[in-house]
């Protein structure tokens, strides 16, 4: 008799067992709270709701996450892909630290990063001393805020793109020199499009993890409303006021932003398994 | 091979010349020195303060921290909300990679995504939403107060539950790209041969993992202990009870008690280097039984 089979027959044991806990679990630990935030908006009406995201504070708030977010995964796809082209192309002394060091941001608790960031870049740091002269502060302002995700976002890039570096075959490299192409030509034109959603990936990565980052930020924004104010600050300031329809806006903003991102790598996947398949 | 045969048709030329798919040598070293430039500005840079300021008023100001109660209470929570969070996201871990390698379901696809997401959703946003549906204002919050007199919000039990969130998919991301790769070819034999599911998985599934599960374990430890933001939603920060070393870290920082701040950070950033440096070793000698090209923690 053909029943109606949910997975393909095996005859390793534990699957029920193993899928029922592995649903409780993401059930109990992340949908059920995530649709706890979703219905928690609902107590706003909506007039309520579209004062909170239009709001002076939460625009500048939003502008500043998201404008210094994407500054920084902007630098740090520039210098990740020349981290990850020394790194897998160029032999040094120094280099297996160096490739090590890289997942530094990965493993530096965000608080201790910020308290670090900031004794630096403070008018009386060793590199916020250097600038201070000439005027410029580079802490508790939005440099600083730039900066930090600067440091936490820079692992993504080189780690997303050092492995496809690694597994390019050099004879399309020597494909194209014979073709009559110069070295920048062969790059520019052949390497980096095969790079390109590796890179892509690593941006959105970055950029996700710039936006909601807030331990290694809150030490150097300065934390002014309207001008150093970040989104996840502003999120604790009115859980702190108690006004939790007003934080949960806010977070469901925040949310719906990150699933964007998440479905945007996913897409970005299936289109280079498609279209770089063969590399 | 033929080439071989004629050593003495070597070039006749003593200059070298650039191999056509490698860089001048002036841009190759200009990238090494900014490499070594940037790493160093934006990595070791920050990692050198942190020691420089835990010990600029000497050693004994140093340890004298590791005298103060406050910063003994916040690493014993530390060891405490790790001790609990990575054995949950451990076993959560082991039986998500069973359910979603070896077998074959629709769906899949999705539940890894869903695997994921902590990792793309901000750590004030996981602390909130703990806070929205178990605070003592919630319907469950407000039930578990009444009748079994649990706090979960702002006390430790909130602090363990955001942990896990933020935690769990390091196991699990580590186990299902190897353990997919590895197939099921080991399991069927074992079974056929007469081994029971658990005797299976203890001596031919754990053996085959256990470098990808000790690598997963590492980094949920390191992000277990060192998370700030989703904590810092939840924990109500009352000293000597819900304070973690992050938070003590922050509260000693907000106090211009600068060389304690950095002194307890110092334990913490040591830490992440110990991290680091089992995680270089474990890559280096087991990279065939890790999970390939692993990124974003």
């Amino acid at each position: 008799m053909q029943r109606f089979r949910f997975r393909e027959p095996s005859i390793i044991p534990g699957f029920r067992v193993t899928f029922g806990f592995t649903i409780v679990y993401l059930l109990l630990i992340v949908i059920i709270p995530i649709i706890g935030l979703f219905l928690k908006t609902f107590e706003l009406d909506w007039d309520g709701f579209v004062s909170i995201v239009t709001g002076p504070r939460f625009s500048a708030a939003l502008r500043l996450s998201f404008g210094a977010s994407l500054l920084a995964a902007a630098f740090n796809v520039v210098i990740g892909v020349m981290i990850a082209w020394v790194l897998v192309r160029y032999s040094f002394p120094g280099k297996r630290i160096l490739d090590a060091i890289v997942d530094l941001p990965f493993a530096l608790p965000t608080a201790v990063a910020g308290i670090a960031l900031t004794a630096l870049y403070s008018p009386a740091g060793w590199l916020g001393g250097l600038f201070a002269p000439f005027g410029i502060r580079i802490a508790y302002t939005s440099i600083g805020i730039w900066i930090a995700l600067v440091f936490i976002g820079l692992p993504f890039v080189v780690r997303t793109v050092q492995p496809v570096l690694q597994d390019i075959d050099r004879e399309i490299e020597e494909a194209s020199a014979t073709l009559g192409a110069t070295r920048s030509q062969t790059v520019v034109k052949v390497i980096l499009p095969t790079l390109l959603p590796s890179i892509l990936t690593g941006f959105a990565l970055a950029f996700a993890r710039a936006v909601g980052e807030y331990g290694s930020v809150i030490f150097i924004a300065g934390n002014l409303p309207r001008q150093t104010e970040i989104l996840p600050l502003l999120i604790v300031f009115r859980l702190s006021e108690y006004n939790y329809p007003a934080a949960a806006a806010i977070a469901a903003v925040m949310l719906t932003v990150s699933f964007v991102i998440l479905l945007a790598i996913n897409l970005i996947q299936a289109w280079s398994q498609r279209r770089f398949a063969l590399v | 091979m033929s080439d071989t045969a004629f050593p003495q048709a070597a070039p006749r030329s003593a200059l070298r010349q650039q191999s056509p798919i490698s860089e001048a040598p002036y841009v190759k070293w200009t990238l090494i020195a900014l490499t070594v430039g940037l790493l160093g500005l934006f990595l070791l840079v920050p990692l050198l303060v942190v020691f420089v300021e835990a010990f600029r008023l000497g050693f004994g100001e140093y340890l004298a921290t590791f005298r103060n109660p406050d910063a003994l209470s916040s690493i014993r929570l530390t060891l405490l909300v790790a001790a609990l969070a990575v054995p949950c996201n451990l076993v959560f871990g082991v039986a998500a990679a069973w359910a979603i390698a070896k077998y074959r379901f629709p769906g899949r696809a999705f539940l890894i995504s869903l695997i994921d997401l902590p990792f793309s959703v901000s750590p004030v946003v996981a602390g909130l939403i703990y806070v929205l549906i178990l605070g003592a204002n919630s319907t469950a919050g407000g039930f578990l107060l009444e009748n079994f007199n649990l706090r979960i919000i702002f006390a430790v039990p909130g602090i363990v539950l955001a942990t896990i969130f933020v935690t769990f998919p390091f196991v699990a991301r580590e186990l299902i790209p190897l353990m997919e790769e590895q197939g099921t070819g080991d399991e069927e034999a074992a079974l056929s041969l007469g081994a029971s599911g658990w005797q299976t998985f203890w001596y031919v599934t754990l053996p085959n993992v256990k470098w990808a599960l000790l690598y997963g374990v590492l980094l949920c430890n390191a992000r277990a202990m060192g998370e700030f933001g989703a904590v810092a939603v939840l924990s109500g920060k009352l000293r000597g009870e819900t304070v973690t070393m992050p938070l003590q870290v922050e509260l000693f920082y907000n106090e211009y008690l600068s060389v304690a701040a950095f002194s307890l950070a110092s334990l913490l950033a040591g830490l992440a280097l110990v991290t680091l440096v089992i995680k270089t070793w474990l890559e280096r000698h087991f990279a065939d039984q890790l999970a390939s090209g692993g990124v974003g923690h």
